[in-house]
Order: structure tokens, then sequence, then C-alpha cells
């Protein structure tokens, strides 16, 4: 009785995971099939799901259109830049607040941590300026710079919960040792952190590829990363869904499958520190 | 060389003082044990000594230089944790390696004073292993390897033994005289554990809420503790007290007696009692006697005594034996 109840419970469970999974997967799943459609076919009611003609017409536009492997290599450059740049302010800086801290270093966290509750669009005009005048718009440099400081209190935080679970005693030894500071935080801090730093290291890669407001904002065509891209082909009219799907699948592709192959690691640096 | 002098240090953490002002003088050479209850002080001594904590005032010499605000990495010493600290993504060999990297060693040189201690240590066959991999014992051996290899002035012992069974500290506590014997290094050695004090100790500091009750060789504490602190602290089973007019008799506020300078007998004596437990060891037999007027005291026997719980037997106290204490609790000489 207990038994056929208990998996009777599980079923359901899991038909409802499913059901949630796919209802979350399904606009990444029709923007991948609209970008194999006509543009007649791709805004045609009813939609057809997969009885339609496909075609590769979209890819080839959109890559004659506008150069697909320069934005993406712009998104690489500034994701990948603007998080090793975080992480060499952010290691340091986490490895003070967890093993020397001072009396308002909780305080300092809470602030750093209050700086992503405000709304970007805040401060976007003094940034615009202060970027115009000293000549950092419109360039990878500006981008990566801007970048880094938004995610840099989220880099920080996940170093400091990782560091918070080494052994203080283990850091003493190495000083004992006759390490200085920097053989401290090379030899013996980061080796042990490298799960910790790989997860971190993942999730602001992430997050920077995806940022659109400041990537959208301070850039025109030189610096332009892969959202400008895909926002290029957004217009009002919306004559151009198939193309934008197009776009679309072949900005997210990388990370999407970068994600799906670090999805153990991310989850177990999202998690870190929650449960003990 | 290893002279460590501590001159007048302190230290407070917020607005506590958990080190009034200490003098300790530690010769070159010697084997010093700081002992005394939990919270007593002596592993921020130790720490301060370390330098992993900075002293709130007072001077630090080592080997007549001043050495107050010396990182710890620049005063020459070695250490040794309780929890062995050891570099979990390095193997033995780098572990024991890593001070001789920092101090930027040819790696020829390296090698084979790592190939020495593992030698001496019986380390040898685990040097490719990873701390994670090793049992307590050999873990505690490579955190000692790792010590002895850059031929510090001193080692600094902080509660090395107390992760280890009780057959395995014994072993260990033997392997670290033996290893003190071989170098003739001066040594620090924190515990808890007063046999561990008795049986290594050159010297004993006996500390207490931050202060050295007194400094002496093992005997000297055994045979003639300065307060009613160090005679409590110092010898196990712990020394009985006897208060009120049986210690005015001996004009002392305070008569203390080790249990074996107490004689027992079932016919006759001085003060009588009944056994509420009796612990028969074998080699010896601890006896808890609920005594007539002078409480619980506890004696101990040579061998085995056969007596059970509600068991009518007779105390005697060895005169010779007697520790007398004032009313401040010092010894009465």
């Amino acid at each position: 009785m207990a038994r056929a109840s208990s998996n009777r419970r599980k079923t359901v469970v899991t038909v409802l995971a499913w059901a949630i999974g796919l209802a979350i997967f399904f606009p990444i799943l029709w923007t991948v099939l609209t970008s194999f459609k006509t543009e007649a076919e791709a805004v045609a009611s009813p939609p057809s799901f997969v009885n339609f003609h496909w075609t590769l017409e979209n890819y080839a536009e959109v890559q004659s259109r506008s150069d697909y492997f320069r934005h993406f290599l712009n998104s690489v450059i500034i994701s990948l830049g603007s998080t090793v740049l975080g992480l060499l302010i952010a290691i340091p800086a986490a490895w003070s607040m967890a093993f020397v801290p001072a009396k308002r270093t909780k305080d300092v966290l809470m602030w750093m941590l209050s700086t992503k509750m405000l709304p970007p669009v805040g401060v976007l005009i003094p940034i615009y300026l202060i970027f115009r005048d000293i000549g950092l718009l419109d360039s990878l440099i500006g981008l990566i710079i801007v970048l880094m400081l938004i995610n840099l209190p989220i880099i920080i935080w996940m170093l400091f919960t990782y560091f918070r679970e080494i052994p203080g005693e283990i850091l003493e030894a190495a000083r004992m040792d006759g390490a200085g500071l920097k053989a401290e935080i090379l030899y013996v801090l980061t080796p042990m952190a490298v799960p910790g730093i790989a997860s971190t290291l993942l999730l602001n890669v992430i997050l920077a590829w995806n940022e659109a407001f400041w990537t959208l904002n301070l850039t025109a065509a030189k610096a332009a990363p892969l959202t400008a891209f895909i926002a290029s082909y957004s217009s009002p009219e919306g004559l151009f869904y198939a193309k934008l799907s197009a776009a679309s699948t072949m900005a997210i592709a990388p990370i999407l499958i970068l994600g799906w192959f670090s999805q153990k690691q991310l989850v177990r640096g999202l998690t870190f520190g929650a449960v003990k | 060389m290893g002279e460590i002098v501590l001159d007048q240090i302190t230290k407070t953490f917020g607005h506590v003082q958990v080190i009034p002002p200490l003098d300790l003088q530690i010769d070159d050479g010697e084997f010093v044990v700081f002992v005394g209850p939990s919270g007593c002080g002596k592993s921020t001594l130790l720490r301060l000594i370390a330098g992993l904590e900075d002293v709130t005032s007072g001077e630090i010499r080592i080997d007549g230089e001043p050495a107050t605000s010396t990182p710890p990495a620049k005063r020459g010493l070695a250490m040794v944790f309780q929890s062995y600290a050891l570099y979990p993504h390095m193997s033995v060999k780098k572990n024991i390696a890593f001070p001789l990297k920092m101090a930027g060693l040819p790696q020829s040189a390296i090698d084979e004073k790592v190939e020495n201690a593992a030698r001496v240590l019986n380390l040898t066959d685990y040097l490719d292993r990873r701390p994670g991999q090793l049992s307590g014992g050999q873990r505690q051996r490579v955190a000692i390897g790792r010590a002895i290899v850059r031929e510090p002035s001193a080692f600094l012992f902080d509660e090395p033994l107390s992760n280890l069974d009780a057959a395995l500290r014994v072993n260990m506590r033997l392997e670290i005289s033996e290893l003190h014997n071989s170098l003739k290094t001066t040594m620090i050695y924190v515990t808890h554990d007063q046999v561990e004090a008795m049986t290594m100790a050159d010297k004993i500091v006996v500390l207490n809420a931050g202060r050295v009750e007194q400094v002496g060789s093992p005997l000297d504490l055994y045979n003639a503790p300065r307060n009613l602190f160090v005679a409590g602290f110092i010898g196990s089973p712990k020394m009985n007290f006897i208060e009120g007019d049986m210690a005015e008799t001996h004009r002392a506020t305070t008569i203390g007696i080790r249990p074996e300078h107490i004689t027992v007998s079932t016919d006759t004596g001085a003060w009588a009692g009944v056994v509420s437990v009796a612990e028969h060891l074998g080699s010896d037999t601890l006896l808890h006697v609920q005594t007539e007027n002078l409480g619980t005291l506890t004696a101990r026997v040579d061998g085995e005594f056969s007596v059970r719980h509600g068991s009518r037997v007779f105390l005697t106290p060895q005169d010779d034996k007697m520790h007398r204490f004032d009313a401040r609790g010092l010894a009465i000489r």
C-alpha cells in the first residue's frame, strides 16, 4: 500500500518535473525551430511544429549580412577578459575577507552586494559620458572593465564562500614554512580552491556572455559582441523572425554547450557552502 | 641555535587580556612543554612565538635578535599543528619539500633532504601519496618531516598528538622524544595532557588563565608544586586536598596528599572510610574512599588490592609527602 502510493507520488513528481523543464526549454526549442523556417512560415498561423520546409538560408543570410565570427570573437574576448581580470582582483580581496576579516568586513560584503541592486540604467548616463571622454566607447577594453565591475561583487562573494571552507591552519602552515603572501596565495590557496575558482569562472563567463544592457549601450560596431549581433535583427515591424532566430541560435549555442558540459561544476559552485 | 626569550609580553583580544605580562626564558636545545587546562592561553602563547598572532606589548627575542615584528616566515621556526595542516593537493614528497622550495634551495639538495627525512620517519614508501591516503600517524609524521627538513632553530608543536588514538599517541610520544635527543634542537610543545608533559619535558611551564603558575623540571613540579593549581594539575590521579581541622593540625589552610602516598590497610590506619569505587587496573588499584569526615579521597595501591564497593578500609598518609598550602593557595615550605 505504502509502496504503491510512494510510487505514484514519484510518477507524478517526475511528470511534473518534465513538464516544467519542457515549458522552460520550449522558447529555446521554438527559436531553434524557427531559425530553420522561411520568413513566411515563421509568422504563419497556425504555426507548424516540424512539418515545414527546412532551410539553412537564414544562417547563410545572417552570416553574409553581418560577420558572425567577429561578433563571436568579441564576445569571447569580453567575457573571458572581464572574468580573468575580475578573478585577479577578487582572489586577493576574498582572501583578506575570509582569512583576516576586520570589524567591517561583513559591511563591505553587504555594500558590494547592494551595488547589484542598483538599476544599471541609473548610472548609464554618467558611465556613458565618462567612457566618451576617455575614449572607451565601442572598445573591447571598455566593455571588459565595465562587465568586470558589474560582476565583481558576485565573483568576490563566491570566492569568499569557497575560501571560508579552507582551514586557516593550512595557510598558517604555509606561512611557517617560509611562504610570503604571494607564495601562499599562489601555491597553497589557489590550488586548493581550484573547484571553486573554476565554477566562479564558468558562471561569470556565462553572465558576461549574456549581458545585454551595457554591451548594447556602449558599443556601435567595432566592439559589438553577439548580443548586438542578435539585436540588429530585431526590428519593431517584426519582419525578420526567422533571421532573428538564426542569429539567436548562433549566439547562444556556444554558451549553451559550455553550460551543458560544465553543469556539474556549476551546480556544485552555486550550492557550495549552502549545505554542509 | 634556538634560544627564545619572552620579555613582558601581553596579548589582548578586544577587551579581554588573555596573556597578562609574561616573562619566559627558553634555552637552546631545551624541550619545553606548555601545559594547562583548555583556554589557559598556552596555544595563544605558542602562536605569539610563531608570529601567527601579534603581541599586544612586550618583546620576543630569538637567539638574541628582536623578533617581535618579524613575520612568521622569517623567524626560522617550524610548527606542527594539531590538525597536521598538510597541503591536501600535494604529494607527501611535495609537502615535505615545500619549506625548502620556499627557501629557494636547488632541486638536487631538496631531493636529498626529503629522502633523508622520509627515511628517518619511515615515509619512503609513501612519498607519492596524497595526505588523504595516509593514516593519522603517517600524516603526523609528514607534518614532522615538513618541520625537520628545514633545520629550524626551534620546533613548535601545538597539541600534535591529540587527534591520534591512545596506542599511537604513546608511540609518537617516544618518536618525538627520540627526535629531540638526536636533533638537540629547541622544542616547544603545547599539550593539555599532563602525562605528555611529564614524560617528554626538560622543563614544564604550567599556565593558568594566561599566567605562568610555575616553571620547572617535571619532578620539581611533582615534588614541590608552588601552589594549589600546580599541585592539582600535575600528577595522575589528582592530588587529594583536605581543608578544615585536619589541615589546621598541620598548621595550614589546605593540605595535599597524592594518591600514591597514602597507605591502605583493611585493619588499621589514621583515617577510616568506605570504598565507593575500586578501579582494578592490574598493575595498580585505584580506590575512591568515602571517609568519615574528610570527604572522598583517592588512594593508589601497587598491584591488586582485593576490596569492593562497600568494603571498609583505613588510609594512612605518608607524613613526609604531605604538601601544605596557606590561605592564598601558596605552598608553605
